[in-house]
């Protein structure tokens, strides 16, 4: 029962890394149809920038939670800008290649700069050791990124809900065309959501900075696993991102716990399951399979 | 949905049929690329021109997917390396030729596509990308932990030439690589004959209007399945050919940067033209060898820097835009488009194929 409690936090937390950035990729492919191939590349660069803050300036991790998203945000502004923007209007495909181009150049911009071996990071004092809970030790840490990124869900889900942003975008997410028919201008929102996207790849990335390694490449596993959650919460489901990130994160401890060496090749039996069943996803319409 | 990726093909094509004779003009072009390639390893070091030729034929294989039926597979590393495991360990384990030991591979790859492609067909577009993406990472997965197979990350090593006893053949680079071009052209051939047939005509109008196809009573679903496993076949005879001239197999095979690097290729080359795909292999083989030869570390940051540029402003890649100069030259633009439309080829994008190259 303990064991089980055990692998369930520390799915939940593994978790929460894959519904913050799904829900990144979530949205952007919602507004802008766009696949981004970056993403495990940005949510690199949160942690990666997370890192090297606490070297130059001593920036803490609390104010890091807050300053590298902004700083992120800005990041995918530009890139919006500079180039998503111009393949919009052609196929998806296009983009997507370009976004594999683009991680493909940021992976290696960053291990040209800081190397292949992991950048260190202390984890704050007060989120380091166990919890005690009803006789159950929890690692704090787990439980913190667990509710935290909980919260962001909560936040993003209240904002897609409840104003105008959050229904203009789920409006275009279902139907862009009639959208903009009724006099919408969605264009309007396609850069800043784009950079609120990347923001939360890199809000995963500032999580993951006291927990994993920090390399140029631990973007690049993540984002495969961040395609099975897309695929199996469906695609452009906002709903989906976030309780496919939970599963994913919860079949991978498991795994690891009773069947080490199958664990990542779970996933994608789960991955293929589901597409057996439901090719567009848990969530997702039939249009987008 | 991917109309506009590739109708540039049948444009361009069309359109270069202008001067001499189509059929005249391509037997100029075949002798011409049969001479390229016997000349090869005169002029390249002989185990980068054997790289070269297996690598355009990895795209072709590609091509044949993603221009002729619309699919992007972004997993198509796992066929080429599965077939790279399977003719490299049969040629260590069983010391078979290696003709017969890549055989024996693309066979393999053939029928582990069966299962991933009646699976990915269900899915179009950018989720088919991400789906064999996905299963793709499976076998990866599957490689790095059948260790008493594979080595894991030390990968398959000491895999031998054996090739009947012919002496040069099993110990010389240079004789290997005429050894092995036959399989390599054999493959082409095959790919241009599947696209020259009925067959390859009811693909073409499964990618551009697949609702279509399907009212006129073709199966679209079965129809992408066999592609792919074509594809799957032909990228594993490239896997194959391309352990056995390294002797070694990596996990780097069924990586997925792999599988990214054949998009990058055929990309570069210019989607649906299956010259392009070779083009594009020369290109990027070449300018990789001559970075990692002169210690230059950053490969990613100039093939993502390709891959950037290619894509934004350079859509029809570097075949597409040469069809597309010449058709121009000789006075054959438009008129060329409307002419694929009574070939029942891509008609419907023709339009946004001409707009997105510039």
């Amino acid at each position: 029962m303990n064991e089980i409690l055990q692998y369930t936090v520390q799915g939940l937390a593994a978790g929460s890394f894959y519904a913050l950035a799904a829900l990144g990729l979530a949205v952007i492919f919602g507004v802008l149809g766009v696949v981004n191939f970056a993403h495990g590349a940005c949510y690199m660069l949160g942690a990666v920038t997370s890192a090297v803050l606490l070297d130059l300036v001593g920036l803490n991790f609390w104010l890091a939670l807050l300053v590298v998203p902004v700083l992120m945000f800005v990041f995918g502004v530009l890139l919006e800008r500079l180039l998503v923007r111009h393949l919009i209007a052609l196929d998806p495909l296009y983009n997507f290649l370009l976004t594999f181009g683009l991680s493909l150049l940021l992976v290696d911009l960053v291990k040209r700069r800081y190397g292949v071996s992991g950048l260190p990071y202390t984890r704050p004092e007060i989120l380091s050791g166990v919890i005690d809970v009803g006789g159950v030790r929890l690692p704090t840490y787990q439980v913190f990124v667990f509710l935290f990124s909980l919260l962001v869900c909560a936040l993003v889900w209240l904002v897609m809900t409840r104003t105008r942003v959050g229904m203009i975008v789920r409006a275009s997410t279902e139907k862009a065309d009639l959208t903009r028919a009724l006099g919408v201008d969605v264009n309007r929102w396609v850069t800043p959501v784009f950079g609120f996207g990347i923001a939360l790849a890199g809000l995963a990335g500032v999580l993951a900075a006291p927990f994993r390694a920090i390399t140029a490449d631990m973007g690049s596993s993540f984002i495969i696993i961040l395609f099975a959650v897309v695929v199996i919460g469906g695609l452009g489901s906002i709903v989906g991102a976030v309780v496919a990130g939970f599963l994913v994160g919860l079949v991978e401890a498991f795994g690891q716990a009773y069947a080490p060496t199958l664990s990542q090749i779970v996933i994608f039996v789960l991955m293929a399951v589901v597409i057996l069943i439901r090719p567009s996803g848990l969530f997702g319409r039939e249009e987008n399979a | 949905m991917t109309t506009r990726t590739d109708t540039t093909v049948a444009t361009a094509e069309a359109g270069s049929s202008g001067f001499l004779g189509r059929s005249a003009r391509r037997w100029w072009m075949l002798a011409g690329g049969l001479v390229v390639a016997l000349a090869l390893p005169w002029f390249v070091y002989p185990p980068v021109a054997m790289d070269i030729a297996a690598w355009a034929l990895f795209a072709v294989a590609l091509d044949l997917l993603l221009g002729y039926a619309g699919l992007l597979s972004f997993g198509h590393a796992a066929f080429w390396g599965a077939s790279a495991y399977v003719a490299g360990l049969t040629a260590l384990h069983w010391g078979l030729p290696f003709p017969l030991a890549v055989l024996l591979g693309a066979v393999f790859a053939m029928l582990l596509a069966l299962p991933i492609g009646l699976l990915s067909v269900r899915s179009s577009g950018i989720y088919f990308a991400m789906v064999t993406l996905a299963f793709a990472q499976m076998i990866f997965f599957i490689a790095n932990q059948w260790r008493d197979l594979t080595h894991g990350e030390n990968g398959v090593q000491g895999v031998p030439t054996s090739f009947f006893g012919v002496g040069p053949v099993e110990t010389d680079s240079f004789w290997f690589y005429y050894a092995a071009l036959p399989i390599i052209i054999l493959g082409m051939w095959f790919a241009w004959r599947v696209v020259h047939s009925p067959f390859g005509r009811v693909l073409v109008a499964t990618r551009d209007n697949p609702d279509r196809a399907r009212a006129l009573g073709y199966n679209v679903e079965r129809y992408r399945v066999t592609v792919f496993v074509l594809s799957a076949g032909l990228a594993g005879l490239a896997g194959g050919v391309f352990a056995i001239s390294h002797g070694f197999v990596s996990l780097q095979e069924v990586a997925w940067q792999t599988s990214g690097k054949v998009v990058l290729i055929t990309v570069l080359g210019g989607i649906g033209t299956l010259w392009g795909a070779i083009v594009g292999a020369v290109v990027i083989v070449l300018l990789e060898d001559q970075l990692a030869s002169s210690g230059f570390e950053g490969i990613g940051i100039i093939t993502g820097s390709v891959f950037i540029i290619v894509v934004l402003l350079f859509r029809r890649g570097v075949w597409g835009t040469l069809q597309m100069l010449l058709a121009r030259r000789t006075g054959r633009t438009r008129e060329g488009s409307s002419r694929v439309d009574e070939d029942g080829d891509a008609a419907i994008g023709a339009a946004d194929g001409e707009q997105g190259s510039r």
